[in-house]
C-alpha cells in the first residue's frame, strides 16, 4: 500500500537522523529531545505496523516516564560538558569500525533472512478484536510468570532507586509516629510544683 | 514498492549501530551513554514487533513489551546510582573511577 | 695375632677419637701409644716367625659378592708383609713416642693421635692385603689420613690448601690404579692375588683393545698400577703434592712422607711382581721414571731454604732409587732401600723437629747456625741420618751406614742390568748421589756449623720472587712468607741459645738411629745377598731370566766405587761453600740467576700445572656454574619460568584499567566477533 509505505519512508529517516543527534548533539537537553524525538518516530513506526497498544506505551512510558526522567536528571547536576565532549575523537576509528562491522553483519542477516517479499503487511485480522485485546488474552495466560516477574523487576527498580538516592537531611523536621505512639509518661511529662502566682 | 521484513530489520539495524556508536564515541558522559543504550533496546524492538507483525505470532510483542519494562527499570536505576555518584563527586566525571586498576 | 697388629691401631684411633674429649689428653696419648707399642713387638716377632718359613693367610670375613667379584677381608702374611708390617709399626710407634714431646703445646693432641693411629691401620691393612680391593681401601685410607694429617692445623689456609693438593694429586694417580684394577678383573676373572698371580703367566702376549690401539695387556695393566703408584709416592710428574705436605706437623712428615705412606707404591709394584716381572715395558718405564725423580728432586733439593722442603726432596728422589731398584728385576733392592730409608729418613725427620723446636718453631735454615754447641745430642743424631742418606761406607764391601749398603746396591743393579733404561736409571742414580751429599751436608753445615745469623743476609734480601712459593692459590699468609712458619718473633728468637728437646723426643731419636747405622749391614745377606731365596720365597717373583741380584755382585769396582766418589765430590763442593767461603753460594746463584730461580722454583712445576688443568678445571667449573646451573637450569626453570609469568602477568594487567568504560567496549568487542565468528565460521553450517 502506498500509504504504508509513504508513512515507513516518513518515520524512518526521522527516526534515523534524531539517532544520530542524540549522539552528535552538543547540548544534552537536545540529546534527550532528539531521544524522544526518535521515540516518537519508533512509535509511528509500529502503529504502521499494526502494534497500536504498544505505541502508546512507548509513548506513555518511554517518553513520558523514563525521558523526562532523563531531563530531570540532566538539568539536576552540574555538569561541565564541554569537558565531557573532550574524549570524543578518542576512540573515532575503533568506534566506527566495531560499529560498521556490526551494522553489515546485521544488514547481511536482514537481507539474506528476507522471507518471500510480501507487498504488505498481513490485512488486520478478521475478527475485530484490538491488538490490545489480542495482547492481553495472551499476556495473562501464556506469559503470566514473565508478567509477575516483570512487575518484580519494576518493584526492585523502584526499591533500588529509593535506597540509593533517599538520604535524610539534618535538621529536617518530620513525623515519625513509632516513636510518638511510643512515648510513656515518664518521659513526656515533668510535673512541677508551681507557688500560686508565681509561673514556672 | 512494498516495506517488507526487511527494510525494518535493516532501519533496525542502523539504529542498533547508531547506539553502539554513540556509547563508544561517548563514553566520558555518561548520560548519553545510557541514552545510547535506550536507542538500543528500541531497536531490538522495533526488531521485535516487525517479525510479530510479519509472522503473525504475538509472541514478538509481548516480548517487546516486557523489554520496555525492563528497560525502564535500567534506565531508573542508572539515574540513580548517577545521582548518587554525583551526590559523592560532586561532577559525573566518570573517568577517574579507576579503582579497580590491576 | 695378625689381627692383633692390625687391628689395634684402629682400637687406638675409636679411643682417642671417639673418647678423647672424655678420657682427657694424657689418657688419648698413652692409649694410642701403649697399642702402638704393643703392635710393634708383635711384629717384629712375626717378622721373625715369618722369616723362619711361616707364612699365614688369616680369613676375617667376606667383604661383598657382586656377580663374579669376590672381594674378602683376608690377611696374607709372607715376607714381604712381614718387613713391611716391621717398617710400618716401628716407626709409627717412635712417632707416636715423640709426639708426645712434639705436640706437648698443641690443644688437640687427642685428634692427632687418633689420625696418627688411624693412618696406621690403614697402613696395616694395605700391607696386608689379600686382594686388589682390599689394597685399594688401605690406599684410599692412607690418602685420607694423610689428608686429615696435612690439615691438621686446619686453622691455617695454606695447611688446607696443601692437604686437598696432597688428596687431588693422588686421586689422579688412584684413576689410573682403579682402570689398572678394572683391567685385572678384566682379563683374569679375579681380584684376589691368588688367582690374579696364578693366572699372570696366561696372559703373556694377550693384547687388548683400547681407544683404537691394541696394547699388551699385561704392559697396559702395570702401567695403570703403575700410575697409582706414582701418585702415591710422588714420582716425577705427580710429584708436586710432597713438599707441600710438610704444612703438616714434622711428626706427620717423618711418618708418612717418608717412611711408610710414600713407600706404599713400592710396595705395591713388589707384592705384584708376578705382572710387573712379565712385562719389560712396564718396567723400564718404571725405572725410568724412577731415574728422573731422583735426579729432579735432587737438584730442586739444593737450593731449598726450608729445612722441611729439603728432607721432603730428599725423600722424593729416594723414592727415585727405590723404583729404579724395582724396575730392573730387583724388587728386594727397592724393599730392602725402603726399609732402610724409612730408618734415616724419619730420623732425619725427628731431628728437623727437634731443631725447629729448639728454634722455637722456625724453619727456614737461614735464621740457624752454630747449632752444634746448643743441641748437641740432635746435632749427633742428624749426623748419623746424614751419613746414612749420602752414603757412607767403606766400598767394595758391605760395611757402612744403612743407606750406603742399600743405595750402592741398586746402583750397581742399574748398572748390571741389560734391560731398556736401566743405564739411565744407573746415570740418574750415580749424579744424583752427589747431589744427595750435596744438599745433605749443605743442610748440616747451615744448620750445624758456623754462627747463627751466618745467613741471616740473605733471609732479609731473599725477595718474594725468589722463594719458591708456587701455590696455586695466593698465598695468604702475612709477612711476606720467607717460610711458611715464619713468625715475626722467630727473628727476634734468633739471638737465644736452643734449648735440647726432652728425653722423649730424643729417646725415639737414638732408636732410629741405631736403625740407620746398622739395618744395613745386618740385613743385607736376608734382602740381597746369598739368603734371598729362603728369605722371600714366594713373596717376590722373579721371572727366568732375572739374575740381576747374581749379576750385580759382579760389576767392576770401578762402578762400586762411583757412588762413594760422587759423595766425596759433592761433601767437598758443599764444604767449601758452606764452611769456608760463605759468599759462594750468593755469588754461584747471582752468576746464574736464571738456573737457581729455575731450581728454587721446582723447574715451575706449579705453574705448569696451575695453567694446564687447575685453571681450566676452574673455568668449565665457573661456565658449568654460571652458565650452565645459573644461565640455562636456573633461566629455563624456576627463574624463567617465574620471570615469564611476572612477563604474562605484567601484560595481563594492563587489560585491568579500572575503567569500567573499557571494560563495556570489551564486552562489546567480545560479541562483535563472537556474531562475527558465528556467521563465517560457526557452529553448525
Amino acid at each position: 500500500m502506498q500509504a504504508n509505505a509513504l508513512f515507513f519512508w516518513i518515520f524512518a529517516p526521522i527516526l534515523v537522523a534524531s539517532a544520530f543527534a542524540v549522539i552528535f548533539a552538543r547540548n544534552p537537553v537536545h540529546s534527550v529531545l532528539f531521544l524522544i524525538l526518535s521515540f516518537v518516530c519508533a512509535a509511528g513506526l509500529f502503529l504502521l505496523m499494526g502494534a497500536e497498544f504498544l505505541a502508546m506505551i512507548l509513548i506513555i512510558v518511554y517518553v513520558g516516564a523514563v525521558a523526562v526522567l532523563f531531563l530531570f536528571i540532566v538539568m539536576l547536576l552540574d555538569v561541565d560538558f564541554a569537558r565531557l565532549r573532550q574524549g570524543f575523537v578518542q576512540y573515532l576509528p575503533q568506534g566506527l569500525l566495531i560499529a560498521l562491522v556490526v551494522a553489515i553483519e546485521l544488514i547481511y542477516v536482514a537481507s539474506g533472512l528476507g522471507p518471500s517479499p510480501r507487498a504488505a503487511p498481513p490485512a488486520t485480522p478478521v475478527t475485530a478484536i484490538s491488538n490490545t485485546a489480542a495482547l492481553g488474552e495472551v499476556l495473562y495466560t501464556r506469559y503470566f510468570y514473565f508478567f509477575q516477574t516483570a512487575g518484580m523487576i519494576l518493584l526492585t527498580a523502584m526499591i533500588g532507586a529509593i535506597v540509593l538516592t533517599l538520604h535524610h537531611k539534618p535538621g529536617v523536621k518530620r513525623q515519625d509516629v513509632g516513636a510518638q505512639v511510643a512515648r510513656n509518661p515518664e518521659t513526656a511529662v515533668e510535673v512541677r510544683k508551681v507557688a500560686s502566682r508565681a509561673g514556672i | 514498492m512494498g516495506v517488507d521484513l526487511t527494510h525494518y530489520l535493516t532501519l533496525a539495524a542502523i539504529v542498533f549501530t547508531i547506539g553502539v556508536a554513540g556509547i563508544i564515541l561517548n563514553h566520558k558522559n555518561i548520560i548519553i551513554i545510557l541514552m545510547s543504550v535506550e536507542l538500543i533496546l528500541l531497536s531490538v524492538n522495533i526488531n521485535l514487533v516487525a517479525f510479530s507483525t510479519f509472522s503473525g505470532d504475538l509472541t514478538g510483542q509481548a516480548f517487546a513489551l516486557f523489554i520496555l519494562t525492563v528497560a525502564a527499570a535500567e534506565s531508573a536505576i542508572g539515574l540513580a546510582i548517577l545521582v548518587a555518584y554525583y551526590r559523592n563527586r560532586g561532577s559525573i566525571a566518570v573517568e577517574d573511577i579507576n579503582s579497580l586498576k590491576g | 695375632m695378625y689381627e692383633l697388629i692390625v687391628f689395634l691401631p684402629l682400637l687406638g684411633f675409636l679411643i682417642a677419637g671417639v673418647f678423647g674429649p672424655w678420657i682427657g689428653v694424657r689418657a688419648s696419648e698413652y692409649a694410642t701409644t701403649g697399642l702402638l707399642g704393643v703392635c710393634f713387638v708383635l711384629s717384629w716377632i712375626a717378622f721373625v716367625m715369618v722369616a723362619g718359613g711361616a707364612d699365614a693367610h688369616v680369613v676375617i670375613g667376606n667383604w661383598f659378592t657382586s656377580g663374579k667379584v669376590v672381594a674378602t677381608w683376608a690377611l696374607r702374611v709372607d715376607t714381604l708383609t712381614a718387613v713391611m708390617l716391621v717398617v710400618v709399626t716401628t716407626v709409627s710407634f717412635v712417632v707416636h713416642v715423640y709426639s708426645i714431646g712434639y705436640m706437648s703445646e698443641d690443644p688437640s693432641r687427642p685428634r692427632f693421635f687418633a689420625y696418627l693411629s688411624l693412618f696406621t691401620f690403614a697402613m696395616l691393612m694395605l700391607v696386608t692385603a689379600d686382594n686388589l680391593v682390599q689394597l685399594f681401601f688401605g690406599w684410599e685410607g692412607v690418602g685420607l689420613a694423610s689428608y686429615l694429617l696435612i690439615g691438621f692445623w686446619y686453622e691455617r689456609p695454606t695447611a688446607n690448601a696443601a692437604a686437598i693438593k696432597a688428596f687431588v694429586v693422588n686421586r689422579v694417580g688412584d684413576f689410573g690404579f682403579s682402570l689398572g684394577i678394572f683391567l685385572t678383573f678384566y682379563l683374569t676373572g679375579s681380584i684376589a692375588f691368588d688367582q690374579v698371580f696364578a693366572a699372570a703367566p696366561g696372559l703373556v702376549g694377550k693384547t687388548v683393545h683400547f681407544i683404537g690401539f691394541n696394547w699388551d695387556a699385561l704392559t697396559l695393566t702395570c702401567l695403570l698400577l703403575f700410575m697409582g703408584a706414582m701418585g702415591k709416592s710422588a714420582q716425577f710428574l705427580l710429584h708436586t703434592w710432597l713438599p707441600d705436605a710438610m704444612e703438616g706437623p714434622t711428626p706427620v712428615s717423618a711418618l708418612i712422607h717418608a717412611a711408610t705412606m710414600v713407600t706404599a707404591g713400592v710396595f705395591m709394584v713388589a707384592r705384584l711382581s708376578p705382572l710387573f716381572e712379565l712385562s719389560p715395558a712396564a718396567l723400564t718405564v718404571v725405572t725410568v721414571v724412577g731415574g728422573t725423580t731422583a735426579f729432579f728432586a735432587a737438584t730442586v733439593g739444593l737450593v731449598q731454604n726450608d729445612i722441611k722442603k729439603v728432607i721432603a726432596y730428599s725423600t722424593c728422589s729416594q723414592l727415585g732409587y727405590m723404583f729404579v731398584g724395582l724396575g730392573v728385576g730387583g724388587y728386594s733392592l727397592g724393599i730392602f732401600h725402603l726399609f732402610t730409608h724409612a730408618f734415616f729418613k724419619a730420623l732425619l725427620f725427628l731431628g728437623a723437629g727437634s731443631v725447629i723446636t729448639a728454634m722455637h718453631h722456625e724453619q727456614d735454615m737461614r735464621a740457624m747456625g752454630g747449632l752444634r754447641r746448643e743441641i748437641p745430642f740432635t746435632f749427633w743424631m742428624m749426623m748419623i741420618g746424614t751419613l746414612s742418606l749420602t752414603g757412607v761406607g767403606i766400598p767394595l764391601t758391605s760395611l757402612g751406614f744403612a743407606g750406603f749398603v742399600s743405595k750402592d746396591a741398586i746402583i750397581e743393579a742399574a748398572f748390571a742390568s741389560h734391560r731398556y733404561g736401566a743405564f739411565y736409571g744407573f746415570l740418574c742414580t750415580d749424579i744424583a748421589a752427589a747431589l744427595t751429599a750435596f744438599y745433605s751436608w749443605r743442610l748440616m753445615f747451615m744448620t750445624f756449623f758456623g754462627q747463627r745469623g751466618d745467613w741471616a743476609a740473605s733471609l732479609q734480601r731473599s725477595g718474594h720472587e725468589q722463594d719458591g712459593h708456587a701455590h696455586n692459590e695466593p698465598d695468604p699468609s702475612g709477612p711476606g712468607g720467607h717460610s711458611h712458619t715464619h713468625t715475626p718473633e722467630a727473628h727476634a728468637h734468633a739471638g737465644h741459645p736452643a734449648k735440647e728437646s726432652p728425653p722423649v723426643m730424643l729417646v725415639p731419636l737414638a732408636v732410629l738411629a741405631l736403625g740407620a747405622t746398622f739395618a744395613g749391614t745386618a740385613f743385607r745377606y736376608l734382602f740381597i745377598g746369598g739368603g734371598f731365596g729362603s728369605f722371600w720365597r714366594q713373596s717376590l717373583f722373579l721371572g727366568t731370566g732375572n739374575h740381576i741380584l747374581e749379576e750385580m755382585e759382579h760389576v767392576s769396582g770401578f762402578v762400586s766405587l762411583s757412588p762413594s766418589l760422587f759423595m766425596l765430590g759433592g761433601l767437598l763442593v758443599a764444604c767449601y761453600m758452606y764452611l769456608v767461603d760463605r759468599t759462594a753460594p750468593q755469588r754461584l746463584a747471582a752468576e746464574f740467576p736464571a738456573l737457581y730461580r729455575f731450581l728454587l722454583n721446582k723447574w715451575y712445576f706449579d705453574e705448569l700445572y696451575d695453567f694446564l688443568f687447575v685453571r681450566p678445571a676452574f673455568a668449565i667449573g665457573r661456565l658449568f656454574w654460571k652458565g650452565g646451573d645459573g644461565a640455562v637450569i636456573d633461566g629455563f626453570g624456576p627463574d624463567g619460568v617465574s620471570a615469564r609469568v611476572l612477563d604474562v602477568a605484567r601484560g595481563a594487567v594492563k587489560l585491568q584499567t579500572g575503567y569500567v568504560y573499557h571494560y563495556a567496549f570489551a564486552m562489546l568487542l567480545g560479541a562483535a566477533a563472537l556474531t562475527t565468528w558465528y556467521l563465517f565460521g560457526g557452529v553448525t553450517r
